[in-house]
């Protein structure tokens, strides 16, 4: 017992040995890219330099490559949660065509866009939607039959509203950005967007 | 040079047609493309260009770019390319083909190299004289293995620089290179994406840059190419040819390894 507990502090000890000074110099270098990044870009008509600053959850996600110990994940997860602000009159059935058109709009927040522009929701970019839009992406899960698979209960359009509004709640590192969170787009788009998934007479569901 | 012109307007005006038709199957129309110019690629035009310039005195003190040492030896420019980014002792800098373009017109030809950087991209209006030069040099390695080196300690951290850079998530969109760029046969609307950290994809991908580009009408170097990622990825400006790009180009430079370089290429 007591050689085996030798040979387990032995092993532990120049485990750390080993992997402290490698863990230094990786910090050391997620510290030179951020020092990097910060001085290397500029504004450009609406996007500001600023925008390389990260929050805490880009920086984690950033660091781990997306890919964050359970813990943090569920911490971030939980942080992110608390970000959401469901609509006062506790109302989420948008218009479903306005949705539409949101859906198909790649554009916004580029340095090529204007301020007064607005922002599209960029979901045919990665989602397949209705089935009459055959150019859409794969980068996420197609949403086609959303609603029809889940019905429209108000717990389902709570919850679809939350994703859209912040789908690192879900699942920290997702690639989805931040709709509500980040202001990109304002409730009643949001609105629309569930509808779009929702509605029993949106494309999506037919 | 007749035949040329010809074919660059058959090809303007096949873009246009393209333009207009739905987006399916763009890798597709891109491949039968190819084959049409197989014996000829407008971005020779550029090429040319950059020839002209590279040998052409300019600058206060009118020297031409001919004893430009791009790692390889004052002058040298065969198969340069396909060894950039790397160290360089005189600068104490990794640098990337542009930034080394903007080192020796600086040093031989005396010239405002911050003027340079701040519009380095060609328009429809003006052609731009560094990206020229590029794609010059760039032809110069068609045909030669990739073999960008990690060996200086300055080079390895670039690399590993490079790469956290990839994965590096911020903006409005909380976007980052791996978005976009980490996952295998995934597209937007119809564009496939390569996997860049897979390396047939990144071969593949970075082998066939600088290109022209169908549908601007313009020959657009790798610098372009990360400037424009940037811009769809939310993000600021990066600065042209700065440590960030560099680093960036490093990482998937070094990815790209091992297989002839190809470009200048084609692309949609």
């Amino acid at each position: 017992m007591n050689a085996k507990w030798m040979m387990g502090a032995v092993l532990t000890a120049s485990m750390a040995a080993l992997t402290i000074p490698a863990q230094a110099a990786e910090s050391k270098l997620d510290a030179k890219t951020v020092e990097i990044v910060k001085r290397d870009f500029q504004d450009k008509g609406i996007a500001k330099a600023d925008r390389v600053n990260q929050d805490a959850l880009q920086a984690a996600c950033s660091k781990y490559q997306d890919k964050l110990p359970a813990k943090l994940k569920a911490k971030m997860e939980g942080e992110q949660e608390a970000t959401i602000k469901l609509p006062s009159d506790d109302k989420y059935m948008g218009d479903w065509k306005a949705g539409e058109k949101l859906a198909q709009s790649g554009k916004g927040m580029t340095w090529s866009d204007k301020a007064e522009d607005p922002a599209g929701g960029n979901c045919y970019n990665c989602h397949q939607l209705s089935a009459k839009e055959i150019a859409f992406g794969t980068i996420g899960p197609s949403l086609l039959h959303y609603g029809k698979i889940r019905g429209n209960s108000i717990e389902v359009q709570r919850h679809t509203y939350g994703h859209i509004y912040n789908a690192k709640a879900f699942q920290a590192c997702a690639n989805m950005p931040r709709f509500g969170h980040m202001g990109i787009l304002s409730e009643a788009q949001l609105k629309d967007l569930v509808a779009l998934l929702l509605d029993p007479e949106s494309p999506v569901n037919k | 040079m007749n035949t040329k012109i010809i074919l660059l307007l058959t090809l303007t005006a096949n873009g246009a047609a393209i333009a207009a038709e739905t987006e399916v199957s763009d890798s597709a129309r891109i491949a039968q493309y190819r084959e049409m110019i197989s014996d000829g690629n407008p971005a020779d035009f550029d090429e040319m260009r950059g020839e002209e310039l590279w040998k052409t005195a300019a600058g206060p003190k009118l020297a031409t770019l001919e004893q430009c040492d791009l790692g390889k030896g004052p002058g040298v420019v065969k198969g340069v390319y396909a060894q950039l980014p790397r160290f360089f002792k005189d600068t104490g800098r990794v640098q990337d083909l542009e930034s080394r373009l903007l080192t020796c017109m600086s040093t031989l030809q005396g010239l405002n190299v911050d003027e340079i950087a701040a519009k380095p991209f060609a328009s429809e209006k003006k052609p731009s004289d560094i990206s020229s030069l590029t794609t010059y040099v760039v032809g110069q390695s068609k045909g030669v293995k990739m073999a960008v080196s990690v060996k200086h300690p300055k080079e390895k951290e670039a690399y590993e620089i490079g790469k956290r850079i990839f994965s590096y998530r911020a903006g409005p969109y909380d976007f980052a290179c791996s978005t976009c760029h980490a996952t295998s046969n995934v597209r937007i609307r119809m564009q496939d994406l390569p996997n860049l950290n897979v390396k047939k994809d990144a071969q593949a991908a970075y082998t066939t840059w600088p290109a022209y580009r169908v549908s601007q009408g313009l020959t657009r170097s790798f610098q372009w190419r990360l400037n424009d990622c940037f811009r769809q990825q939310r993000f600021p400006e990066p600065k042209f040819a700065s440590e960030a790009t560099v680093d960036l180009t490093m990482y998937l430079a070094v990815s790209a390894n091992g297989t002839p370089f190809a470009g200048p290429g084609l692309k949609r």
